[in-house]
C-alpha cells in the first residue's frame, strides 16, 4: 500500500540523519539531567507531590525527554514542509496526487516518529534509568500498553500540527502560529511540569485537554499509575481526541482545498 | 532589511514576538507553580530564584540577539550557500550575525528584564556603589560567556554540519541550569559547568556573592570576581576555533 511506502521512507529518511540523531540524543539527555534534578529538589520539598513518589517524578521526566521527538511536543516534527508547500504554492501540485492529503502525512509523521522512537526515545530513558532510581514496569504488558498509548499520543499530535499547518492556507505565514502552538504544546502536555502538579481546577481542566493525550497519559500508564480501569479510560481519552481532531481536519481540509486559487505563470 | 522583512507579515510577526515572549514566560511559569506548592526550592526563595532567572535570561537574550543566527551555519554549509558569503568583501562572522536578523529575539530580554525588576527589590541585599554596579558587570560578562558559546558551537559545526542541536544543549540548556540554584545539582555537574565551560560565571558566582550564600564548591572568594577574565578568554579561544574551522572549510560542491 501506498501509504505504507510512505511510512517507510519517511523512516528511512530520518534515519540518515544519523549525526543529528546523535546530537539530538546528547541534547535530550542534559535537558534530561537538568530538569531531573529541579524535580529532586521539588519532591524533597513536597514529597508525593501530584500524587507522584520521587521515582515517578523522575520517570516523568525521562518519558517527556524520550517523548520529545518522538509525539513533537515542541511542535513542528516534518509538518513545517507541508507548512512551506502551502506558503509556497507547491500544495496545488500535491492535491492532484491520487492520494489523499491527511493520510499521506500521517503516514510520513508515523514514519518519523518510529525512527525518533528509536532513535531519540531509547538511549535518553537508558541513561536516565542509569543514573537515577526510574519507576518502569517489569512486565512486557504495560510496557505494550505504554506503546499503544505512545501511538495514541503520536495520532492526538498528529491531528493537531496538521491544523496549525493548514491554517497556513488562511495565514499565507504560518510561523507565527505554528510558533504559538508548540509552546501550548509544551505547556499543556506536561512537559514543563506534570499536569497532576498543576493547582486546583487548572490542574483539573488542563488534563481534559487533547495535549494531556500526547504525554501525560503515556507517562502515566508507563509508571502504572493508570492500571485497570483507568488504563482503559486512558485509553479511550487518546483515541476519542485523536478521532475527533482527525476529522475537525478532514474537514479544514476540505473547506481549505475549495479556496485553493492557482495562479498560472 | 531582514527587520522590515519579518514586519511584512504582521499578524505572523505579532505571534512571533509574542511567541518568543511567552517562550520563556513558560519556564517562569513553571517554577511560579512550583512555589506554589513550596516556600523554598534548594534553600532559595522565589525573589531570590527570579533574580537567577532574570540574570541568566538577560545575557543569553543579548548574546541570542547579536549572534543567535549563527545556529544556520549548518544549513548554509549543507545547502552551499556559505559559499556566497566568502566571496563579499565583508567577515564572514558579521554576514552570519547579521543573517536573518530577528526582531522578535527582544521578546526574550523584555521578559527576562521583567523578571529582573520584580526580584531586584525584594531580594536581601545590602546594596553597595559595588554591589549596584556587579549587576550590569554581570549582564556585559554573561552576555559574552554565551556569545562565545554560541560562536565556538558554530564553529564546530564546520565538522559536525548538522549537530546544532549540541549547541542547543550549552546555550538553551545552560539557560535552563543557571535558572536554578547551584544547590539544586549534584557537585560533579556543578564542577562541569564552573571549570569545564565556565557559565557558573554568568550568574551563579556573581549572584551568590550578591546574596551572601556560599557556593556549593568552596572556592575562594576571588574567584567571583573573575567574570571578566573568564569572558575574555573564552571569547579569545572561540575566535580561534571560528578561525580553524574556517580556514578548513572545504565547500560542498562538486
Amino acid at each position: 500500500m501506498v501509504y505504507a511506502a510512505v511510512a517507510a521512507g519517511s523512516f528511512r529518511r530520518y534515519a540518515t540523519y544519523r549525526i543529528a540523531t546523535v546530537a539530538g540524543v546528547f541534547t535530550n539527555t542534559v535537558f534530561g539531567f537538568i530538569v531531573a534534578y529541579t524535580y529532586l529538589a521539588l519532591w524533597a520539598e513536597r514529597p508525593h507531590l501530584g500524587g507522584y513518589d520521587q521515582a515517578q517524578a523522575l520517570t516523568f521526566v525521562w518519558t517527556g525527554q524520550a517523548l520529545l521527538a518522538t509525539a513533537a511536543l515542541m511542535g513542528g516534527g516534518g509538518l513545517d514542509e507541508l507548512q512551506e508547500r502551502i506558503r509556497s504554492g507547491d500544495i496545488a501540485v500535491d492535491l492532484y496526487r491520487p492520494a489523499d492529503l491527511q493520510l499521506w502525512w500521517l503516514a510520513a509523521d508515523l514514519g518519523r516518529a518510529g525512527l525518533q522512537l528509536i532513535g531519540r526515545g531509547v538511549v535518553p530513558m537508558a541513561v536516565g534509568a542509569l543514573a537515577f532510581p526510574l519507576a518502569l514496569p517489569g512486565d512486557a504488558l504495560t510496557w505494550g500498553c505504554f506503546l499503544l498509548s505512545v501511538l495514541f499520543g503520536v495520532l492526538v499530535s498528529f491531528a493537531l500540527r496538521y491544523l496549525v499547518a493548514l491554517a497556513s492556507f488562511w495565514l499565507l505565514d504560518g510561523s507565527g502560529l505554528a510558533m504559538i502552538s508548540g509552546l501550548a504544546c509544551l505547556f499543556f502536555t506536561g512537559m514543563v511540569l506534570p499536569l497532576r502538579v498543576f493547582p486546583g481546577g487548572f490542574g483539573e481542566a488542563v488534563q481534559l485537554l487533547p495535549w494531556a493525550a500526547v504525554l501525560q497519559v503515556p507517562a502515566d500508564v508507563l509508571m502504572g499509575v493508570r492500571s485497570g480501569d483507568g488504563l482503559v479510560r486512558g485509553l479511550v481519552f487518546q483515541a476519542g481526541w485523536a478521532v475527533a481532531l482527525l476529522a475537525l481536519g478532514r474537514l479544514v481540509q476540505s473547506a481549505a482545498t475549495r479556496k485553493v486559487v492557482v495562479h498560472g505563470g | 532589511m531582514w527587520m522590515r522583512s519579518t514586519l511584512a507579515y504582521r499578524t505572523s510577526f505579532v505571534m512571533m514576538a509574542l511567541g518568543s515572549f511567552a517562550a520563556n514566560g513558560l519556564d517562569f511559569i513553571a517554577i511560579m507553580l512550583m512555589f506554589s506548592q513550596i516556600e523554598a526550592l534548594g534553600g532559595f526563595s522565589l525573589p531570590e530564584v527570579a533574580f537567577l532567572y532574570g540574570t541568566s535570561g538577560m545575557a543569553l537574550g543579548l548574546a541570542d540577539l547579536l549572534l543567535g543566527s549563527i545556529e544556520g551555519l549548518g544549513l548554509r554549509i549543507r545547502d552551499g550557500t556559505l559559499d556566497t558569503l566568502l566571496v563579499r568583501p565583508v567577515p564572514v562572522f558579521a554576514q552570519i550575525a547579521a543573517d536573518r536578523f530577528a526582531l522578535r529575539r527582544v521578546g526574550r530580554i523584555t521578559q527576562a528584564l521583567l523578571v529582573l525588576g520584580w526580584a531586584l527589590p525584594r531580594i536581601e541585599v545590602d546594596w553597595t556603589v559595588g554591589r549596584v554596579l556587579m549587576v550590569p558587570l554581570m549582564a556585559v560578562c554573561g552576555t559574552a560567556i554565551f556569545a562565545a558559546v554560541f560562536t565556538a558551537g558554530a564553529a564546530f559545526q564546520f565538522w559536525a554540519q548538522d549537530a546544532a542541536q549540541v549547541q542547543n544543549s550549552f546555550t538553551y540548556g545552560g539557560n535552563a541550569l543557571l535558572q536554578y540554584p547551584p544547590t539544586v545539582f549534584a557537585k560533579e555537574l556543578v564542577r562541569g559547568v564552573t571549570y569545564l565551560v565556565p557559565l557558573a560565571f554568568v550568574n551563579w558566582l556573581p549572584a551568590l556573592r550578591l546574596l551572601g550564600r556560599p557556593d556549593p564548591l568552596g572556592l575562594p572568594g576571588w574567584v567571583d570576581f573573575l567574570g571578566p577574565v573568564v569572558a575574555a578568554l573564552m571569547c579569545t579561544g572561540a575566535g580561534l576555533a571560528w578561525r580553524l574551522g574556517l580556514r578548513g572549510y572545504r565547500s560542498t560542491g562538486s
